[in-house]
């Protein structure tokens, strides 16, 4: 057997993939199992429901060649439970991300860091003696600008919620 | 008021299988599973007790590619379910159409440890086309449905249906349906007429085209139309393992098998030929070797009706979507008549001067075995094999002449496949001639499956070819690793014949060439029960033309090799 090619997230890009699938128990698995089975690692991955109850959106972004995604893509199409897969990288989609940060930093160091969310309309959303939470949204690449300029500070907690993507117009995500 | 008398679960679910034509279930029963099997007494399916769980699969499977028709495997709980695992991948690997129900533990003491209790419909989520987890007993009408439907259209395959036992004692209400509520499911027919219309100007502009015929034909039932479109084109046909049979193996155009043990002219045919159209095929590395260096200068068409083998191995230039019969019987008024005159007549120098062949002295050999059962059946028999050396030999040797005749275990390579799939294929068909070639190796994986045959009176046939060693490895330790045997030697093998006596069953041996006619003859017409035949061939024989993994088709070994080879450094 050949190896599984091993995932290096700085050489190869990040996919975006939108999946309408049955509201089921097991059918992240089923999903999960297709990524894994090929060695790939799954970045983000968000589920809600749909419009239609009986239905669940996901939207998960990974790393890997073109091709090899082609692949993956096509295998979770195959499954029962998927009604439709689809790549949107380089597709015409609107996308945005929320990212909760958690900061330790005492009363007289919040004004750079202020400043910085300021730039980026970040909210503080918790404002502690000791910590404080902001909360940031917007595209994924933002949130890592954002997130990079905070990390001199006393960055304890990151949570990110994951891409949301839609396609734009008429096209189907 | 009189509460109404509904039928209990098991109840219902018996009376689905029956409503979808089930004749016979396969397996062994198990306390979550006894209230389906309760159910089973006053049905008209017949029960086919089996051993082992596995051999209840893989029968189930010789019975379902033999007839068409889905198998159908019944099990408990646990252990019981989990010894099913190799048969659904067996079956999902060969796209085989198998139902699976397992009994599991009541619904409040899922994911506790309970008694038998094991995350089946977890564990088998990688090897199945699709599986249930009936929560609610109304649910099973429409499961049952579902599950046949799914495991038997499209590419056909496994589908496990996982129902607690308080779901099959208690009462279930719910009416008979024929909804299908499967938004994510659909099945491709016809192809597309823009890609027929450019797959017939590629054939009728080749000069040596060749058809890579694989077991999609054979389950579509494209055996008819691929040989009229052989013959329209005048163009060879090769199979895959499991291809054989889609076209008669005695027909002219036939070069018989292709890949890593095919025949030297169906490989030199690969290597040569302008076009490769795969027909329910997916380019197995059995069959590409090296794929960057497969058919680089042939134009490549890929026909299949799963869209996720394409572009998995290889690049084709055209990809047809669709049923292989459907396409194929499109394609034949579409194409012209070509010139390969050359061609075929290219074809058939390489088929007289490389012609399989063994040696003729030197002891018993499987080769002459198998050769001669090709013989004695006269391609009328359905014949099953194990895996192993045997199996390739088999194939090489038997000529299959019509479809669903010829079961082995392709993808997967199961030991202990063959012999079970026979009973399952003389279940299937009780008044034809059923013969299993097995290995001394993968025949002990199944061989409890004796009693299952003889309480059953199934006049099927086994041969083990036995050579006292796991021949495909050691043949592959002889080749590639200095000859250092490992974990081949079968020391300790029973006497079969005796083995077979034990079981009540017939035993015969074959130990000398001049033998073989009169034992294959007289094991073939014997009716009254099984037979196990017993050859005793040589110990240490290698299987040629070989490929070695990783290769090209181009470096295939034709003789054993004079020099030492490099290990293999492919797949493997």
């Amino acid at each position: 057997m050949a190896a599984a090619r091993p995932l290096e997230a700085a050489a190869v890009p990040l996919h975006t993939i939108s999946l309408f699938v049955n509201n089921k128990p097991g059918v992240l698995v089923r999903v999960a199992l297709v990524f894994s089975r090929r060695g790939f690692n799954i970045e983000s991955l968000v589920v809600s429901p749909a419009a239609e109850g009986r239905f669940s959106r996901m939207t998960i972004t990974c790393s890997g060649i073109a091709e090899d995604l082609e692949q993956v893509v096509k295998q979770l199409a195959k499954l029962v439970d998927v009604v439709h897969a689809i790549d949107h990288t380089g597709d015409e989609s609107y996308e945005v991300e929320i990212a909760l940060v958690k900061l330790e930093c005492a009363l007289n160091e919040r004004t750079q860091i202020l400043q910085i969310a300021e730039h980026y309309k970040s909210r503080v959303v918790d404002y502690g003696t000791d910590s404080m939470i902001l909360q940031a949204y917007g595209s994924s690449e933002k949130l890592d600008a954002f997130i990079e300029l905070l990390r001199p500070f006393q960055l304890k907690e990151l949570v990110r919620s994951g891409k949301l993507l839609m396609a734009r117009g008429v096209s189907v995500t | 008021m009189v509460e109404p008398k509904y039928p209990t679960g098991g109840e219902k679910l018996i009376q689905c299988l029956e409503r979808e034509g089930v004749e016979y279930v396969f397996g062994l029963p198990g306390g979550a599973a006894i209230p389906i099997f309760d159910a089973l007494v006053d049905s008209k399916i017949n029960l086919i007790l089996t051993r082992h769980e596995q051999g209840a699969t893989h029968m189930a499977d010789g019975y379902a590619r033999s007839s068409g028709k889905p198998g159908v495997v019944l099990v408990t709980s646990g252990p019981g379910a989990t010894n099913t695992v190799t048969g659904l991948l067996t079956a999902h690997m060969d796209s085989a159409p198998l139902v699976v129900i397992c009994g599991q533990q009541i619904l409040p003491q899922l994911g506790k440890d309970a008694f038998q209790e094991a995350d089946v419909t977890g564990i088998t989520y990688s090897v199945v086309k699709h599986s249930y987890l009936v929560k609610d007993a109304d649910d099973l009408p429409q499961t049952v449905r579902e599950a046949f439907h799914i495991a038997t259209t499209g590419r056909p395959g496994p589908v496990l249906i996982d129902v607690p036992k308080d779901v099959s004692q208690g009462p279930c209400p719910a009416p008979f349906t024929d909804v299908l509520d499967l938004p994510g499911y659909s099945v491709p027919t016809r192809a597309e007429p823009e890609q027929l219309v450019e797959a017939a100007r590629l054939l009728s502009e080749a000069k040596r085209p060749l058809l890579y015929v694989g077991h999609g034909a054979v389950i579509s039932g494209a055996a008819k139309a691929i040989t009229t479109l052989a013959e329209k084109l005048r163009a060879p046909v090769v199979t895959t393992l499991l291809g054989k049979g889609a076209v008669d193996e005695t027909h002219p155009l036939h070069l018989g098998m292709l890949g890593m043990h095919g025949t030297a002219y169906a490989n030199k045919a690969v290597v040569a030929c302008d076009l490769i159209m795969s027909i329910g095929a997916r380019w197995d590395d059995r069959i590409t070797g090296r794929v960057a260096d497969f058919c680089t200068e042939a134009v490549k068409i890929h026909v299949d009706i799963d869209p996720a083998e394409f572009n998995k191995v290889i690049k084709p230039d055209l990809c047809v979507l669709g049923d292989a019969r459907l396409v194929a019987e499109d394609l034949i008024p579409q194409i012209e008549m070509a010139d390969t005159k050359d061609w075929l007549k290219q074809c058939d120098r390489w088929r007289r001067q490389y012609p399989l062949k063994y040696p003729k002295q030197g002891g018993l050999r499987a080769q002459h075995v198998l050769d001669r059962l090709d013989s004695v059946t006269q391609g009328n028999a359905y014949i099953t094999t194990d895996v192993g050396q045997h199996q390739m030999w088999a194939a090489q040797f038997c000529r299959t002449r019509s479809a669903r005749h010829w079961l082995s275990s392709g993808g997967a390579g199961t030991m202990g496949y063959g012999f079970p799939a026979a009973i399952g294929a003389q279940v299937a068909h009780p008044d034809e001639k059923v013969w299993a070639v097995v290995g001394d190796g993968g025949f002990q994986m199944t061989l409890s499956e004796l009693a299952t045959a003889q309480i059953h009176a199934l006049p099927l046939k086994c041969l083990i070819i036995n050579n006292n060693f796991l021949g495909m490895v050691r043949q592959w330790q002889e080749l590639f690793f200095e000859n250092r045997l490992s974990g081949v030697e079968l020391k300790g093998n029973p006497d079969f014949v005796k083995l077979a006596q034990a079981y009540g069953v017939k035993g015969l041996r074959i130990r000398r060439p001049a033998d073989v006619d009169r034992i294959l003859q007289e094991a073939h017409d014997y009716n009254d029960g099984p037979c196990v035949v017993v050859a005793e061939v040589v110990q240490e024989d290698n299987v040629f033309p070989m490929i070695p993994a990783g290769a090209t088709l181009g470096e295939m070994l034709i003789e054993p090799p004079k020099n030492r080879l490099e290990k293999p450094t492919g797949s493997t």
